[in-house]
């Protein structure tokens, strides 16, 4: 279980696709340079170097399946007073090159041999190491229950909303849960689908009913009032310190 | 590699220099492998173990009772913020072995904490008054999402070695990697150094 690989070297990745996901986030593929073996949950450093020598750094989650070793997705949201994403946004395009190292990051991660009963929650783009998780889930085809509970702003801020919606029609070991925290003028179809509500104690217990018990795992990232929150709920209803992982962003 | 579009938001000029590769934040991010753990003070105990051997055990009451220590500095998370001009208020682990009424040991210290934390440093990086227990943060008791009520407070290495939820320092001859250690960050830690991972 434990990863006690060195961290690799910086590596220069070149960006094969820019997708506009929503209005805050744009999905990046970068190419490695060499196949990068990588567990589901784990993130990457990415440097920024100006031409005067001024460098930045920051962390991304990977958001793609580790079943592909050859890229990595990360889902960039636009933060306002960020360097790292107002840059990534405003100019980084196709074919251009990016300085990274990784994977990092060993307990946030989810084995392809774990086929137990999981529990995965996400506040905005702390959905990107869990979908991770979610896609290797499906291409290990357990039938194990899982659960997604999705926390965003608004209907528009929705991540991977179709690959999501797909996953939870065709999945019947698939439970999706969608709950904005602010209105939204569009109806999605769905029963588990919540408006104006942030993710509280009857929704985590509906969960657990969606999972038919106390779950064998449970990941939870996002903001760490969001992670705090959630992380006590799941303490609450029995489960053990260790089995619940986090991974908080932002102050 | 330079990206010749890349400026960067730079900040006025801080009164100090920041570490290689960190920026500056003022909020105070949380960052825990877990949820945090339910610790009262009632009940919560702090012991030191020397070669194996137990030297000494404090009560919440009796570490307060001890003498205090004020301390301003600065702090760096390995997730590359970093934070200036912070208090702290605690006990030195100089203060704790001397109420045990031991020798300052030599080797390595394991930190163990509520909720099953763990990470190691060498023995000489928590003692000379570089290492503390500290309970107050900026004048207010430290909240439990920031290690309270009592967290280990070695703010010259990186903020992972500052376990919080601490319950017990154990010195010992080897030097055994801690939870984020066994995971690939670095066995010391110095930002200065940029030492985040193994072999940086």
């Amino acid at each position: 279980m434990v990863n006690t690989d060195p961290v690799r070297d910086w590596q220069i990745a070149t960006v094969t696709s820019v997708h506009v996901e929503t209005p805050r986030v744009k999905l990046f593929r970068l190419e490695l340079p060499a196949n990068t073996r990588f567990r589901a949950g784990q993130y990457f450093d990415v440097r920024l170097t100006a031409p005067d020598g001024y460098q930045a750094q920051r962390s991304y989650s990977v958001s793609s399946s580790p079943s592909d070793p050859s890229m990595i997705e990360l889902a960039i949201e636009l933060i306002s007073d960020g360097e790292m994403s107002a840059y990534f946004h405003e100019f980084v395009e196709l074919g251009d090159q990016i300085e990274l190292r990784g994977p990092i990051g060993g307990h946030f991660t989810l084995s392809q041999n774990f086929i137990q009963p999981l529990l995965l929650i996400a506040g905005g783009t702390g959905l990107a190491p869990v979908i991770s998780m979610l896609r290797q889930r499906q291409s290990v085809e357990t039938t194990a229950p899982t659960v997604l509970m999705f926390s965003t702003r608004t209907e528009a801020d929705i991540l991977f909303r179709e690959e999501l919606m797909q996953l939870s029609e065709q999945d019947t070991n698939f439970h999706l849960v969608i709950t904005l925290t602010r209105s939204a003028s569009g109806e999605i179809p769905m029963e588990t689908y919540f408006e104006n509500r942030r993710i509280d104690r009857p929704m985590i217990d509906s969960a657990i009913n969606l999972l038919g018990n106390v779950p064998a795992r449970a990941y939870i990232c996002g903001g760490s009032g969001f992670v705090e929150t959630i992380g006590n709920h799941l303490l609450d209803i029995g489960m053990r310190h260790d089995d619940v992982r986090t991974e908080r962003f932002g102050p | 590699m330079i990206n010749n579009k890349f400026f960067g938001r730079r900040r006025s000029e801080p009164a100090r220099s920041v570490p290689p590769g960190q920026y500056l934040e003022d909020g105070f991010p949380v960052l825990s492998a877990g949820p945090t753990p339910r610790v009262d003070t009632a009940t919560w105990d702090f012991s030191i173990e020397i070669s194996g051997a137990m030297i000494g055990t404090w009560s919440w009451d009796s570490l307060n009772a001890l003498p205090q220590t004020d301390i301003h500095t600065d702090i760096h998370c390995v997730t590359k913020w970093s934070k200036q001009d912070t208090d702290w208020r605690g006990v030195t682990i100089d203060t704790l072995l001397e109420d045990a009424g031991v020798d300052s040991p030599t080797g390595f210290v394991l930190a163990d904490c509520d909720g099953g934390y763990t990470t190691n440093v060498p023995a000489a990086d928590v003692i000379d008054g570089k290492g503390l227990l500290v309970h107050t943060y900026n004048g207010e008791p430290l909240t439990p999402e920031h290690g309270g009520p009592v967290r280990l407070f070695i703010p010259h290495l990186y903020l992972w070695k500052s376990a919080k939820w601490i319950r017990s320092l154990k010195f010992m001859d080897e030097d055994v990697p801690g939870f984020w250690e066994r995971y690939g960050y670095h066995m010391y830690g110095d930002p200065w150094r940029e030492q985040r991972y193994t072999n940086d």
